[in-house]
């Protein structure tokens, strides 16, 4: 059972100055599987997977108690680097943030700041991550174009590219198709599924069908609180809680 | 109805106000143009003053000012961004980093001739520079140092908190994101900001009026602890002192017209490097 876990939260609560955001959360990721994160606006879903690569770390006046392991060791111990946690989780934003950089140097990017300098490797590791995020048909010709000219789809698939080409363990998604149309999220969505095959993958979304379609395991919170955590099927089908089936059968939220 | 003569009646005032204010800078412009243009011709570019400087040329004058405008960058460019840098990312956020923030802006206001003085005391006498070259651009330096923080933390503080996460989130460290993410966006308003200064630079004259400025010098400085002629202290000499005010004055205004189109040269560099980074990050 232990070897399956990835990422495990323990007893944890985090702070925005004094306000309360996560009380008491204590959770497992799964290797290889897709976690979706739910509930309504303010419940502590993006600062709960903002916590697993120390991104809260970048905003003044937040405290974090309990601990967070990732394949068994705290990620927020003073022996770790920080550095090399947050290359071994990568993060796709809920709005699409590419650098006002070309293309290829926004997928190069993270191999250059990580200090590989050899430029077959980096445009052979450039192809193949924009080949894995199902967006190197559509840029292959046009590689030193800025990568502010893609559509929104176009410019969230190059930041999951990005994060890809690090060769991260796990990937973090904030939310990423809430900028985005129907089709473009389609096409991210199977893109999802297909990197579950290599990839631990955490999904923030607000979005109840996407949870329903594309996770093996969902987790409601509310208000800071992790109300109910199970396999996708049994939260939208048998949720334990009373809270939970409200939420997800539109009564509030 | 009443309310579209009104705002009518309110954006021909401000229109009106936009006017008046270039009509003055046309004013300035028009009349240094009208009055210096006649002292301007190859010889006053190239040549060094003559008979008591009634003739010849201010050539000196014009190297001396690019040499002090040249020190100053060199020196406070650097700096500046440096302090801009650590105080937008790095300083955390405490009450003594508001106090030196604080500072920096209260520095800006402070007179020109005041750091003239500074620079008298500091450079002049206590590092025993003398008067020259190096004392001037020091102080010149030290005078637009305070421009040049505030606009590259401007420039740091526009770039999207996105960026920064984007790439700490790919394990960048701290100065890998400042160097790769956070400062090539910034780079047009930094560059514009340094630029502007230069024009400020070339245009004062007392903080060189003890520091490096000298009314006359035969030939052209041959070290950094030279004393020079620089372009606003000519003028301000040629006004001032000496014994043929008509023809002095004839030259003070080719002077003149010199350094304004210097400055905007300068000024019109700034907009066009400005517009080719911005197309360059799109």
């Amino acid at each position: 059972m232990a070897e399956n876990i990835r990422i495990e939260v323990k007893d944890v609560n985090f702070y925005y100055g004094k306000k309360s955001a996560l009380q008491n959360v204590s959770m497992d990721i799964k290797k290889n599987k897709i976690t979706a994160i739910i509930g309504p606006s303010g419940c502590g879903k993006s600062t709960l997977i903002r916590l697993f690569n120390r991104m809260n770390e970048l905003i003044p006046n937040t405290r974090l108690e309990g601990r967070i392991n990732l394949d068994g060791k705290n990620i927020y111990s003073s022996k770790i680097d920080v550095v090399e946690v947050r290359r071994r989780i990568g993060m796709v934003f809920q709005k699409p943030n590419p650098f006002p950089k070309s293309i290829f140097e926004n997928v190069a990017y993270g191999l250059r700041v990580n200090g590989i300098k050899e430029r077959k490797y980096i445009a052979a590791k450039v192809e193949k991550s924009l080949k894995n995020a199902a967006i190197w048909e559509e840029v292959k010709d046009r590689l030193s174009d800025n990568a502010l000219g893609l559509s929104g789809g176009q410019q969230q698939r190059l930041c999951i590219a990005r994060a890809l080409a690090v060769e991260p363990e796990v990937l973090l998604m904030d939310e990423p198709c809430s900028a985005l149309d129907p089709t473009s999220t389609r096409k991210i969505e199977e893109l999802i599924l297909d990197l579950k095959k290599k990839y631990t993958i955490v999904i923030v979304t607000h979005n109840m069908q996407q949870a329903a379609r594309i996770a093996d395991y969902t987790a409601f919170f509310m208000l800071g609180d992790l109300i109910e955590y199970d396999v996708t099927d049994k939260i939208f089908t048998r949720p334990s809680k009373k809270v939970t089936e409200d939420y997800i059968t539109g009564r509030f939220g | 109805m009443r309310k579209i003569v009104s705002q009518r009646i309110g954006f021909s005032f401000l229109f009106l106000l936009l006017l008046i204010t270039l009509l003055f800078l046309g004013t300035i412009i028009y009349f240094i143009a009208a009055k210096g243009v006649g002292a301007i011709s190859w010889q006053f570019l190239t040549q060094s003053p003559k008979n008591a400087m009634t003739s010849g040329g201010v050539a000196p004058a014009i190297v001396g000012t690019f040499y002090l405008v040249l020190g100053a960058i060199v020196f406070s460019f650097p700096l500046g961004l440096a302090s801009a840098i650590y105080l937008c990312e790095y300083s955390p956020k405490s009450y003594i980093i508001n106090i030196i923030r604080i500072s920096i802006n209260n520095l800006a206001g402070v007179p020109s001739v005041v750091f003239g003085l500074f620079g008298l005391a500091v450079f002049v006498k206590f590092f025993g520079f003398g008067v020259s070259i190096l004392s001037g651009a020091l102080t010149l330096g030290i005078m637009v140092l305070p421009q040049i923080i505030s606009a590259s933390q401007e420039a740091l503080l526009a770039v999207p908190q996105s960026y920064r996460e984007a790439s700490f989130a790919l394990g960048a460290t701290p100065w890998k994101t400042i160097k790769k993410a956070v400062i090539p966006p910034a780079l047009p308003g930094i560059l514009t900001g340094v630029i502007l200064s230069v024009g400020r630079v070339a245009g004062e004259t007392a903080p060189i009026i003890f520091t490096a400025a000298t009314l006359y010098k035969r030939g052209y400085p041959n070290s950094i602890f030279s004393e020079v002629m620089a372009l606003p202290y000519h003028i301000y000499g040629l006004m001032t002192e000496g014994t043929h005010p008509v023809q002095q004055k004839e030259i003070a205004y080719g002077c003149a017209f010199v350094l304004l189109i210097l400055v905007l040269s300068v000024s019109f560099l700034a907009i066009v490097i400005r517009q080719r980074q911005r197309r360059k990050n799109g």
